[in-house]
């Protein structure tokens, strides 16, 4: 203490223990969970290293399978925004599937009066219905809980189940095309109206829409005011009363906004892929936005790479199962030991700050 | 079946340095009500703590009837008929005050016969001076017939020494009155001894036999009430000025501008009664205004509502202009806050140093441009406010809580002072800091004053009150009960007002 004040230079060592922490232990978790995943499928009869060979080459073997892997990437990079922008205002919202069919089923029917126009703005009409929706449907669980005091997580979750169950409601009623016999659809949208295909590497341009908004995101979350005031409703509403902010405009705010991601991921899917709003959009890929914001530790840059490693698990599940017989519910169990596993991991690293505060 | 006569003697309690019992005796009398009476802090917590075994004394021990006892936990204190009722309510909910009584039972059956149990209850209840509905759910009993039913429940459980904490706080006083009036007739058929920890003047006198005043540890006073007067309860409660060495600058008379003006202000606490209750006050330009009174009279209320962290009825004007506490209106006029616990209510844990010197301006040139912020501004503002202030830290980018109780009050004093202060709302901003830092928040805010800033000051501390202020209001029961110049500021009587002792 021979210097009266200012900054002690001695000892920065805990903070660059920390930043390592919070890269090491999702990867920890991800091993643990591999070696988990690897005796299940010995169990199954299966070498596990076969396994993993093919979970390498379907997911990123060939430019085919790095297709399918980027086009699965896309929607999950922006339901893993639609659980980190919340997160950063201290909200667990997990209700990414109901606000990423709705957002689909609203991008599936924007266009449909307006057939043989442009294609552009129609492209845009849809995103942007899809966002409303989405958006609208999170804000419901943003407004519950600052004026209702309901728990943002549970509401989500069950909003979720409801935004479904609207989905089925309209595409098996009233928004239903006849001519869907098999699987109840809405009508088509214009074929011209379909996102281009991206040049170079044949993926539909919904990824680099969901890129360019995971780049925004980190950009306003890191260098704008507005990421900072939103981390600091995150770290104590009490003390973003007392500084000034609207704390349940910003909350409301950032669930609207996390929605409209989600919402535009299920615009994209119909938009790009499914060409119809129908029950192929309801394949989980709001939940699992979820354990790509976790993994990711709800930082934007880190959600684009890891979607890229769930979506090329998830491309890989078809060669397993034609390769090995496997089920295919197997990648879904491998993200869930994941999922357990990063948790734990969470739970073991605030142990590990609290020890080594004291 | 006979009360036993209980006697603490000698008990000495440490917390690290802090002497929180200094040689303490407590003698209770078989079937009275002995009063305790304390400021805040002064240790009639940790007594009784010691009492029914949660802490246990570095010296002195337990004696009742006579005999030595050693209180491992509160089991064992139970098993003496030692119980306590606490100032918040321990009965579950969603069940019967039936249900409470029954399973409250330290040895309960693996299967409960219900029909004989209530049956016991029942014939326990009846001969009671007090009735309690038994198969009421507790969450539709008042607040009275909860304390009751708390009551109940001690003397169902066969104790025979209660020790009361502050049981009336949360009571009208038509309900504190019947509940300790059934404790004092019951105590006066000699079914039941009662430790009554008050700093209500008025209930000490009206119910209790014997009283012990504790002040910073020690027993000061004791004997039997009808003995003291309660200038000599006041004056021992409160007790001479001791020495925190404040400078008291010289006094400037204040100018005639009023820079807050509160009309008829109403908040409600968390519990949803009010707590603020039509309260108006004013402070001048280059004044401090303090507002003694002892916690949980509404002075926190009061402070979030001003600061638009509450919902309120009635007016707060700053300058003349209406305040909501948004950002606008803190930056338009000039209003900052110092509350107690920094770290907690001042502070975001985990943004950095840098950041939370910059909560105040982030939104503004040069820190932020558009909505473009300039973090290599940022780091310069961080800079700079730490060597000014003195900030101690392991780094600019270090955590809030990585920087000890002092560093964290320098850091918010650098933030709030640094701008453009023309009110300063200060709230117990001393609690819990060591002696340096408290001497260098009142070299502060005295600074702001003579500055020509108008400062609100909330203590719990009288002493540090009457160092400061220019004037000094009493806040009793959510409201302004008194009213005086820092000159013509008596103890006993501002003692008497706080302890509610007195009406304004």
């Amino acid at each position: 203490m021979s210097s009266i004040s200012g900054i002690e230079p001695v000892p920065p060592k805990p903070l660059v223990t920390a930043a390592r922490l919070s890269v090491a232990l999702p990867v920890l978790a991800v091993l643990l969970a591999s070696a988990i995943f690897a005796a299940f499928v010995a169990l199954y009869g299966q070498n596990p290293a076969t396994v993993f060979g093919l979970i390498v080459q379907g997911g990123f073997g060939s430019s085919f399978a790095w297709q399918d892997t980027l086009s699965r990437a896309a929607p999950l990079v922006l339901v893993g925004l639609a659980v980190a922008i919340p997160a950063q205002a201290g909200l667990v919202i997990i209700g990414g599937e109901g606000a990423l069919v709705l957002g689909g089923l609203a991008g599936a029917v924007a266009t449909l009066p307006f057939a043989g126009t442009h294609a552009l703005p129609m492209q845009f009409l849809m995103l942007v219905a899809g966002a409303l929706i989405g958006g609208l449907w999170f804000g419901l669980a943003g407004v519950l809980r600052q004026y209702r005091g309901v728990n943002e997580t549970i509401s989500s979750l069950l909003l979720s189940y409801i935004g479904i169950a609207v989905f089925h409601h309209l595409t098996e009623g009233m928004l239903r095309d006849p001519a869907s016999f098999d699987k109840p659809s809405t009508h088509p949208i214009d074929p011209s109206y379909m996102l281009p295909t991206l040049p170079g590497v044949s993926v539909h341009a919904g990824l680099a829409v969901s890129l360019l908004l995971a780049i925004a995101v980190h950009v306003v979350l890191r260098y704008t005011r507005w990421g900072f005031a939103l981390r600091v409703v995150g770290g104590s509403a009490r003390v973003a009363r007392m500084i000034g902010l609207a704390v349940n405009r910003w909350i409301i705010g950032a669930s609207v906004v996390a929605g409209g991601m989600a919402g535009i991921a299920g615009a994209i899917e119909v938009a790009a892929v499914q060409g119809t709003a129908n029950s192929s959009l309801i394949v989980g890929y709001g939940y699992s936005g979820i354990l790509v914001a976790f993994l990711a530790r709800h930082q934007p840059l880190a959600i684009v790479a890891v979607a890229l490693l769930i979506g090329g698990m998830q491309a890989s599940a078809s060669l397993l199962q034609r390769r090995l017989g496997l089920p295919d519910a197997t990648m879904l169990v491998f993200q869930g030991l994941i999922f357990v596993c990063v948790l734990v991991a969470d739970a073991i690293a605030q142990q590990l700050r609290e020890t080594t505060r004291r | 079946m006979s009360v036993p006569q209980v006697e603490l003697k000698n008990m000495t309690k440490r917390f690290g340095a802090n002497l929180a019992l200094n040689n303490v005796s407590l003698p209770i009398r078989s079937g009275t009500v002995h009063a305790l009476l304390g400021e805040n802090g002064a240790g009639k917590s940790t007594l009784v703590k010691c009492l029914v075994g949660f802490y246990h004394p570095d010296e002195g021990h337990i004696q009742v009837d006579g005999r030595e006892h050693r209180l491992n936990s509160p089991k064992d204190a139970d098993a003496l008929g030692i119980g306590m009722v606490y100032q918040h309510f321990t009965l579950v909910p969603s069940m019967t005050v039936a249900q409470n009584l029954v399973v409250s039972s330290a040895t309960l059956p693996a299967y409960i016969n219900w029909q004989s149990e209530l049956k016991r209850l029942a014939r326990v209840t009846r001969k009671l001076p007090f009735h309690v509905p038994l198969d009421v759910r507790v969450s539709q009993l008042s607040a009275g017939e909860k304390q009751k039913a708390e009551i109940v429940k001690q003397l169902y459980l066969g104790r025979k020494l209660l020790i009361l904490d502050e049981p009336t706080s949360v009571l009208t006083p038509a309900e504190a009155d019947e509940v300790l009036g059934h404790v004092r007739s019951l105590t006066r058929t000699g079914a039941l001894s009662a430790i009554l920890i008050s700093h209500k003047f008025r209930e000490v006198r009206r119910f209790a036999d014997d009283v012990t005043v504790l002040r910073r540890g020690a027993s000061v006073r004791t004997g039997a009430v009808a003995d003291l007067t309660d200038d000599a309860l006041a004056e021992a409660m409160i007790g001479e000025p001791v020495s925190k060495m404040v400078q008291h600058a010289p006094k400037l008379p204040p100018k005639p501008n009023v820079v807050l003006s509160i009309r008829d202000l109403c908040a409600n606490g968390d519990n949803g009664l009010p707590a603020v209750k039509d309260l108006s006050l004013e402070v001048r330009a280059g004044e401090i205004v303090g507002i003694a009174g002892v916690s949980g009279n509404g002075q926190l209320e009061l402070v979030e509502a001003m600061m638009g962290q509450r919902d309120r009825n009635g007016t707060i004007a700053v300058s003349g202009s209406s305040f909501n506490g948004t950002r606008k209106e803190i930056a338009r006029l000039g209003v900052y806050g110092l509350p107690q616990e920094p770290l907690k209510n001042a502070c975001i844990d985990r943004m950095s140093l840098a950041e939370n010197l910059a909560l105040r301006n982030f939104d503004r040139v040069p820190l932020c441009r558009g909505i473009a912020m300039n973090y290599r501004a940022l780091a310069e503002q961080a800079e700079r406010l730490v060597a000014q202030f003195r900030v101690k830290a392991p780094g600019l980018n270090a955590s809030m809580s990585a920087l000890s109780g002092g560093n964290v009050q320098r850091a918010v004093l650098a933030r709030e002072l640094t701008q453009d202060v023309r009110l300063l709302v200060a709230s117990n901003p001393t609690f819990g800091l060591d002696f340096v830092a408290c001497e260098e928040t009142y070299r502060r805010i005295l600074e702001a004053r003579n500055g020509g800033a108008a400062v609100l000051l909330i203590s719990e501390d009288l002493d540090e009150l009457l160092g400061l202020v220019d004037r000094l209001l009493v806040m009793s029961g959510g409201r302004i009960v008194h009213e005086v110049s820092a000159e013509g500021a008596d103890k006993r009587v501002i003692g008497k007002y706080m302890a509610g002792m007195k009406a304004a």
